[in-house]
């Protein structure tokens, strides 16, 4: 089976435990995790996951309410979004 | 294929921060094929077709939405112009129960909108056209979800000004027949109108059109707003490019779920329309990109050279994007639909005058204005054939959507609720053109046609 890539964006300010808690939800949903970078982007504190989805035990809908219910817990906003929005936006 | 944060930010910032979404998915959908002698048959076609395809565009579109993060707010259906499949049934009564069965077949499916209930009158007016008009303050006041629309003109017929006369007093009645005259919210007259819009209220299914296809609508002033303010210091030319980049960036968002969504409803995909495309939610105005631009309100003179400018560069984005770019794409400036716009006339920045000018140079027309509801049929007439006859002209869409609202002075406020907002009631010029608009016929078409 292909691999099935998708980003998940967390903006916000930064804190202690946000790998953790993301990452965390990510192995309990048998979403791996193949690269993780941040930064700082006009004052927000930045943090980009990209991750496969391909063995995943949860719908894409699921996982991404399960997302955004942890981002309002940690006063974050997380988006997660399928790289091809980010190939015809930023590629051509 | 490897993206830097900068870049993962920007586009999940576009939907977190700056209200990104499609704003429209229409579904364009025949209706010649469910043409029946037998009126009951024919409802019922026209029922099953339209349900079934709303029903489908609604299940389809949710899985795109979780899949890219972008919101598809309105899902709807355009229909080929009713008076073409009504003329052997061509009697008010009927006009209202077609659609009734439509304001049904759209309710019953969950879809807000219904577009299409309308004529193709620039070259005259056929028996069921002139059976339409005569139906529609019933229709407008009778429905929910259907709208109406009316092409009186072209550059290459030139405009049917018998047709403009009739649409006062229809307007009129139909301010009379509907609480804050809403029903007139519902209805848009053209000339040069795309066969291939996805935006309520004017959206029809086009003659020239397949049996079905998908068009989308993707707007973002928001987007465009937040890119100005981040260059204030940038000359004209330097402000028309970080438009342009951004509004190729959107266009592809948008012809990317808009390829995914016929795909998966096995339609063709027609068009993406990239217009800037207002709402009533903080910071989702175009009257705002063109305050940030450096104008302290929309309306203040040099406003027009500000659209201008907007206009062009969205325009030049979406070209580079999209090999289907729809007939509308550019900015509308609805003014009960934008906070700016709104706010700009309470301050006294816009007038009516001004706004026919932005017009003009804008994607479309006078857009959501209400005026007072004592404004004589033919001075509505008068406003509605100023501002068509510059997009006769100027070989381009021009429309109009105006509530004169019942009980209501200028400087008071009527408001629509929803999608269509508050309407602040703008000043209408007190001289009359009763005379001119008397004579009648059809301004010949213009030099401009002139072409072959």
């Amino acid at each position: 089976m292909d691999r099935e890539l998708l980003f998940i964006t967390v903006i916000g300010q930064d804190r202690k435990g946000i790998v953790a808690r993301i990452s965390g939800l990510l192995y309990e949903a048998n979403v791996n995790i193949e690269d993780i970078s941040q930064g700082i982007m006009e004052g927000y504190f930045v943090m980009t996951m990209a991750v496969d989805m391909r063995d995943a035990n949860r719908d894409l809908e699921a996982l991404s309410a399960a997302l955004g219910a942890l981002g309002d817990d940690m006063g974050m906003r997380i988006q997660i979004q399928h790289q091809n929005v980010f190939k015809m936006m930023h590629r051509i | 294929m490897k993206f830097d944060v900068e870049e993962l930010f920007e586009t999940a910032n576009m939907t977190l921060h700056q209200n990104l979404d499609i704003r429209t998915t229409t579904l364009g959908v025949n209706l010649k094929d469910c043409i029946d002698s037998d009126f009951a048959a024919f409802q019922d076609k026209v029922y099953r077709k339209i349900n079934g395809y709303a029903r489908s565009l609604i299940a389809q579109a949710r899985p795109l939405e979780v899949k890219y993060g972008i919101p598809i707010v309105n899902k709807r259906i355009s229909i080929t112009p009713v008076s073409l499949i009504m003329e052997t049934h061509a009697t008010p009564e009927k006009y209202l129960a077609m659609a009734q069965t439509l304001d049904r077949a759209a309710r019953d499916a969950g879809i807000d909108f219904i577009g299409g209930f309308g004529a193709l009158v620039q070259g005259g007016l056929t028996r069921s056209d002139a059976v339409l008009i005569e139906a529609l303050p019933a229709v407008l006041a009778g429905t929910e979800r259907v709208c109406a629309f009316l092409n009186v003109g072209s550059t290459h017929a030139g405009l049917n000004l018998d047709a403009v006369n009739l649409i006062g007093p229809m307007l009129l009645e139909t301010a009379a027949a509907t609480p804050d005259a809403i029903g007139c919210a519902k209805f848009v007259v053209f000339v040069n109108a795309p066969e291939d819009n996805p935006f309520m209220a004017g959206a029809y299914h086009g003659i020239g059109e397949p049996d079905v296809t998908l068009n989308v609508g993707i707007s973002g002033p928001g987007v465009v707003r937040s890119v100005v303010e981040k260059h204030r210091d940038c000359d004209l030319t330097q402000l028309s490019e970080v438009i342009k980049r951004t509004v190729f960036k959107i266009t592809r968002a948008g012809e990317l779920i808009g390829r995914e969504l016929a795909r998966d409803l096995g339609v063709p995909f027609g068009i993406v329309d990239i217009s800037l495309a207002s709402t009533t939610a903080a910071g989702d105005s175009v009257a705002n990109v063109v305050e940030a631009f450096g104008i302290e309100h929309i309306g203040a003179h040099g406003s027009t050279l500000a659209i201008a400018l907007l206009m062009d560069a969205v325009k030049k984005g979406g070209a580079m994007a999209s090999g289907n770019v729809g007939g509308l794409s550019g900015t509308f400036i609805p003014v009960s639909e934008d906070a700016g716009m709104i706010d700009a006339v309470l301050k006294g920045a816009l007038s009516l005058d001004k706004l026919e000018a932005l017009t003009a140079v804008c994607s479309v027309g006078l857009d959501m204005f209400a005026i007072p509801g004592d404004t004589p049929a033919e001075t509505i007439a008068a406003i509605i054939a100023d501002e068509l006859a510059i997009g006769i002209i100027n070989d381009k869409t021009t429309a109009v959507r105006v509530i004169p609202a019942p009980g209501r002075q200028a400087g008071d406020l009527v408001s629509f609720g929803g999608l269509l907002g508050v309407a602040p009631v703008m000043r209408v010029n007190p001289f009359s053109a009763r005379d001119f608009l008397r004579r009648g016929g059809r301004l010949p078409s213009t030099v401009m046609s002139m072409r072959n």
